[in-house]
């Protein structure tokens, strides 16, 4: 059960699109999601479906594992289809009571859901294909200009890789101690919402426990190796820009472009 | 024989069904431990040891075959699932991690809170818990977190005891303590075995201790039950058990070394104190004999 989140989970593999430098990925993650909100018509969305169809295909990410993904927003999805078709105006179809659901609304609905959908799919394939470590390096190189303006860049890159790093072993931790009190009789799954909260305390005290003392360990871990900030520290893995990274940005910055302009014209 | 106080039939477990991270971590075991029985079971890390303790008292449900309490099926009713959980007293590996109360006394009573005890009652049994793990009455009052490593352990160990469980189940009680703290450990457990009558069944990787507290040792070997008998039948294995990484204690193998050199000394020796008698023996008769 807690197993099955995959929240941050990287599929190690070997394909063109793993082995793109990390900046680029992001980039064009960020293009492509310009490219979804600046979409208007079947065309342009289409234009979306087809690219993102093709990156999949090409990273060999299965299909399943999309899916999966996208369980915990189902709820997101039916709210924003209902909002979508009953709060447009145009040609009615028909109505129940004083809700009116018309051409407009249900076409805007199907857009919505398709744009989110397209917008999670693409960066669930941004961590599916790369690993948090590359992830973050290349997030921290992309924000490096704004240590001028005094931002902790490394800092936050840190506590963000370190974040991610530490999710399963978390998640583990809980299914242990989850275990270990219920051998002592505990209860997570009956009783009254009250009930129910008050049986996390076994669960959240060991756990919060757990955590300060791990992060105490890791202070002192990196402590000991000498950490003392990014100023001046040298990569064990250094990123390297190839042309194929060029080739794939401009191809995704040219695609935003051209939706953009095509969604523009009403497209 | 009585009938079995837990026993295993057919019990398989498989963790990860239908992903490419399958994993067979028990197959076909049939474990049984009679009332009042002091079992140990071994192997090496990653044949199945924790997975099977953890179905005795209905935390993993078998993906084939049953696991029985006193002859009946645990899992034939959720309430008798949770019955189960009194009755088969599990304490984790590194026990100490699962403590979270204000006061000693508040997480011992945790368990017998639980089954729903009048006070008093529940006040009996930590206390008495708390003598059979050696905590005194000031260690009782404070905060679990203040005590040291080998009083934590003692004090979640107690909090186990304290459901006064008829199968006391171990998961490497010892692991990560002085040998001083690790013999208070097993001779506290060894205390709760013979005054309340309970079966115990220990996890352990020292052959050593197993050797000194067990009446039975069940090796286990990728899943399955390799061996099974009383220590003296399952060390006389010992080429088997050397090559599934274990080995005998190191008294017994020097004494199958001297065996081997054709001095006449008994096979079935596992700790110094038994070697020491042993070898003074041997001694005695050596120089009764006339040179
Ligand atoms: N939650 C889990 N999900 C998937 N596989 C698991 C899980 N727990 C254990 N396993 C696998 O099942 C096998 C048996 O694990 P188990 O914990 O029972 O071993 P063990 O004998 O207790 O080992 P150790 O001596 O290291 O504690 C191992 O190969 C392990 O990788
Ligand atoms: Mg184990």
């Amino acid at each position: 059960m807690l197993k099955d989140i995959t929240l941050g989970q990287f599929f190690p593999g070997n394909s063109p699109i793993h082995r793109l430098d990390p900046r680029a990925k992001l980039v064009a993650v960020i293009a492509y999601i310009v490219a979804l909100f600046t979409s208007q018509g079947f065309l342009t969305y289409g234009i979306c479906f087809v690219a993102l169809a093709i990156v999949v295909k090409v990273s060999t990410v299965r299909l399943k594992a999309l899916v999966k993904g996208m369980k915990p927003v189902v709820f997101i999805l039916v709210f924003t289809a209902v909002v979508n078709i009953f709060y447009a105006t145009g040609t009615p179809i028909f109505s129940i009571g004083f809700l009116t659901v018309t051409y407009e609304g249900l076409l805007r609905a199907f857009f919505m859901v398709i744009r989110i959908l397209m917008m999670i799919s693409c960066t669930f394939l941004l961590t599916y294909t790369t690993s948090p470590l590359a992830l973050t390096d290349g997030l921290e190189s992309l924000l490096g200009p704004l240590k001028k303006l005094h931002v902790p860049v490394h800092e936050l890159a840190m506590i963000m890789s370190i974040a991610l790093r530490f999710i399963p072993t978390l998640i583990e931790e809980t299914d242990k101690i989850m275990s270990a009190q219920r051998a002592r009789g505990a209860d997570f799954e009956t009783g009254s919402l009250v009930q129910r909260a008050k049986a996390l305390v076994p669960l959240l005290v060991p756990l919060f426990i757990s955590a300060l003392r791990r992060a105490d360990e890791l202070a002192t871990a990196m402590e000991c190796r000498c950490y003392h900030g990014g100023d001046g520290r040298t990569r064990m893995n250094e990123l390297h820009y190839r042309p194929a990274d060029t080739v794939f940005l401009i191809c995704a910055i040219l695609f935003a472009v051209a939706v953009a302009v095509l969604g523009a014209f009403g497209y | 024989m009585s009938v079995p106080i837990l026993e295993t039939v057919h019990l398989s477990h498989v963790y990860s069904e239908g992903t490419p991270f399958r994993h067979v971590a028990l197959d076909d075991v049939h474990f049984a431990v009679q009332p009042g029985e002091y079992v140990a079971v071994i192997g090496r890390t990653g044949s199945g040891k924790s997975t099977l303790i953890q179905h005795c008292n209905g935390l993993l449900k078998p993906t084939s075959g049953q696991v029985l309490f006193s002859g009946e099926d645990i899992w034939s009713s959720k309430e008798r699932t949770h019955q189960v959980r009194f009755q088969v007293g599990l304490v984790f590996q590194y026990p100490e991690y699962q403590l979270f109360e204000e006061t000693v006394y508040k997480d011992i009573a945790f368990g017998p809170g639980n089954m729903g005890l009048p006070e008093e009652e529940i006040r009996r049994r930590v206390l008495e818990a708390a003598h059979f793990t050696g905590l005194s009455d000031d260690v009782l009052e404070r905060s679990p977190f203040d005590l040291s490593g080998g009083q934590k352990r003692r004090a979640a160990i107690a909090g186990v005891i304290a459901m006064e469980p008829q199968v006391l189940i171990l998961d490497e009680p010892t692991a990560g303590l002085d040998p001083v703290g690790a013999k208070q450990i097993l001779d506290n457990i060894r205390a709760y075995h013979q005054e309340k009558k309970a079966a115990v069944i220990l996890v352990s990787h020292s052959m050593e201790e197993v050797a000194r507290e067990a009446q039975r040792l069940v090796v286990l070997r990728e899943g399955k039950i390799a061996l099974d008998g009383s220590p003296e039948e399952v060390f006389a294995h010992g080429d088997e058990l050397e090559s599934m990484g274990l080995g005998v204690p190191a008294m017994t193998a020097v004494f199958a070394r001297l065996r081997a050199m054709g001095i006449d000394v008994p096979a079935s020796v596992y700790t110094v104190e038994q070697a020491r008698d042993a070898v003074l023996a041997a001694l005695r008769r050596k120089e009764g004999r006339p040179c």
